[in-house]
């Protein structure tokens, strides 16, 4: 034991088990799967198109944990955004409707942000209570009822559409992860977003204006919840109140397998797009080796905390 | 006008801070030369903390100037805070974050014209700065968290004197160290002094103080009990000063 504790020390498995894990993964379902279509260029390319809003929310996730706060409500503005830009769209624009439903984003995730950065409320509590909140107004919005968004050009922008023959939401997953990776890495506004997490103290002492940090992580979020919304609304060409909702626990996952820390100070946007994209393939495999719902879930749930228990390890003093 | 040019870089006079009408200083009065070190002594609650935080703007005072190389200032502002750098007892680190990275934490670098950070510009300045004050790393790009408390210390003093253009405030430097990383502490602390910056210490190991101050000022129950020339006191007289036992 105390030698896999050594090794475990010695190799920094915690910074890249989303890749070895990935690695590992797609090793397996390359072997076992070879004869049903899993290494096929659709059903790859399917995998990327299908955990595009996930990866989408990850983004913004990892900002919040990074700076030390949780965002929960992530999956009901979702619903909410694509809702609001789904209703929107019929009586005006794509264009208005889509800056409606990032707006709507941007407003739940500024409520979150004003509760936690001002009041100093834990995020969890508030997130957790905006949560349901945000849930029951996506159902109120449309009365349970489904919008359908009949505009061709929104619905190529955001979900079936492409560019040179790359799929849309490959590019959407390409822009905001890189876009995300270069804020987070070379930015003083990502530098002060961990010096927050890590010690809020310090990064006060050193003039970091940690409360409109807090502010802005929580409004990221909901502008990248909202963001996914719209991919979600363009894929299916409507919206529903259900969308986001099972995605809550699966980007969590995704984030923490991918090298950001629960409780602040270290993150990693690459790490999240492929903690995304594991937990993508994951479904994909356990789907085509013809597991049962119950079965799925079950060996999901271990991997993940696998994958979890092994990046969260705190080295040996 | 004052005489700016011949002033002290730091003068306290007759400071006197309230909280809620109780009284935690009064009578303070207090001037530091650039490159001197001053030694401020007392018991537990003199008000030793609440003199360094009032300096550092994170208190105003109730009454009495400040001024800072002649200047009087309001201490709350950014712009004076730029004349005085503080190491807090907790040293104010980012324990996850690099050495470098903790240097320039709230000033980093960037680069020109999209407004990125320099990390390799940042690199090579804090690799200059840890070699100038000899503050013994592995290496700046080494997490704070993966160094000893002495060397902890270390990168929290070269933070202050790499930003602060007059005054470095050092509560309790080395207060969780043992007598090697002490020493060499003490070793960059008189580094410092030669860079003619003015110091301000908190200690309350007396053969500390005798090491590093040029003067010593004594505080007892938030009043100013008096100021004595280090090579013209001993143990003795300022132990009965912070007690007040004659």
């Amino acid at each position: 034991m105390d030698g896999v504790h050594r090794l475990l020390d010695r190799v920094d498995v915690r910074q890249n088990v989303v890749y070895v894990g990935f690695l590992v993964i797609f090793l397996f379902f390359s072997v076992t799967l070879w004869d049903t279509g899993f290494l096929s260029s659709r059903n790859l390319i399917n995998i990327v198109l299908q955990t595009a809003p996930a990866t989408v929310m990850a983004v913004g996730l990892v900002f919040v944990l990074s700076a030390g706060e949780i965002d929960l409500s992530f999956g009901s503005i979702v619903a909410v955004a694509a809702l609001v830009g789904a209703v929107v769209m019929q009586e005006a624009s794509a264009l208005v409707g889509i800056a409606a439903a990032l707006a709507a984003g941007c407003v739940i995730g500024a409520i979150n942000g004003a509760f936690v950065a001002f009041l100093r409320l834990p995020s969890f509590l508030v997130t957790l209570a905006t949560m349901g909140l945000f849930a029951g107004v996506a159902r109120t919005l449309t009365d349970l009822r489904s919008i359908p968004i009949t505009n061709e050009a929104f619905a190529g922008f955001f979900g079936s559409g492409s560019l040179f023959g790359i799929p849309s939401l490959v590019l959407w997953t390409v822009a905001v992860v890189a876009l995300g990776h270069l804020v987070y890495r070379h930015t003083t506004f990502g530098a002060h977003v961990v010096a927050t997490g890590d010690n809020a103290a310090a990064a006060r002492a050193c003039r970091v204006k940690v409360t409109r940090i807090r502010l802005s992580v929580l409004v990221l979020s909901g502008a990248c919840a909202a963001l996914a919304g719209l991919l979600y609304a363009g894929r299916i060409q409507g919206a529903r109140y259900t969308l986001g909702e099972a995605d809550l626990m699966i980007v969590i996952a995704a984030v923490i397998v991918g090298g950001t820390k629960l409780n602040g100070g270290k993150g990693s946007i690459i790490g999240a797009l492929f903690g995304s994209l594991l937990m993508g393939m994951l479904n994909n495999g356990l789907i085509l080796m013809g597991l049962s719902v119950s079965q799925q879930l079950i060996v999901r749930g271990l991997i993940i905390l696998a994958a979890v228990a092994i990046s969260l390890r705190e080295p040996a003093r | 006008m004052p005489n700016v040019s011949n002033a002290p870089a730091l003068r306290l006079t007759d400071i006197r801070k309230e909280f809620s009408g109780l009284v935690a200083i009064e009578n303070c009065s207090l001037a530091i030369e650039a490159g001197e070190i001053v030694a401020l002594v007392g018991d537990n609650g003199a008000g030793k903390s609440t003199l360094v935080k009032i300096i550092a703007g994170v208190h105003p005072p109730t009454a009495g100037t400040i001024e800072f190389a002649g200047k009087t200032v309001q201490p709350t502002t950014d712009a004076n805070r730029n004349d005085v750098e503080v190491v807090y007892q907790d040293l104010a680190l980012a324990d996850q974050q690099p050495v470098y990275m903790n240097l320039f934490l709230g000033r980093e670098k960037i680069k020109r014209p999209l407004g990125l950070l320099d990390r390799r510009g940042m690199i090579d300045e804090a690799q200059a700065l840890v070699s100038q004050l000899d503050v013994r790393i592995p290496s700046v790009t080494a997490t704070i968290r993966d160094l000893s408390g002495g060397q902890r210390q270390g990168v929290a003093i070269a933070r202050a004197f790499h930003w602060a253009k007059r005054i470095v405030l050092l509560d309790e430097p080395t207060a969780a160290l043992g007598v090697a990383e002490t020493a060499r502490v003490e070793e960059i602390i008189k580094t410092l002094r030669t860079q003619n910056l003015a110091i301000l210490i908190i200690s309350h190991s007396l053969d500390q103080v005798f090491r590093l101050a040029d003067r010593i000022c004594v505080l007892r129950r938030g009043s100013q009990v008096g100021i004595r020339r280090t090579a013209e006191t001993d143990k003795n007289e300022i132990v009965s000063m912070i007690t007040g036992l004659a």
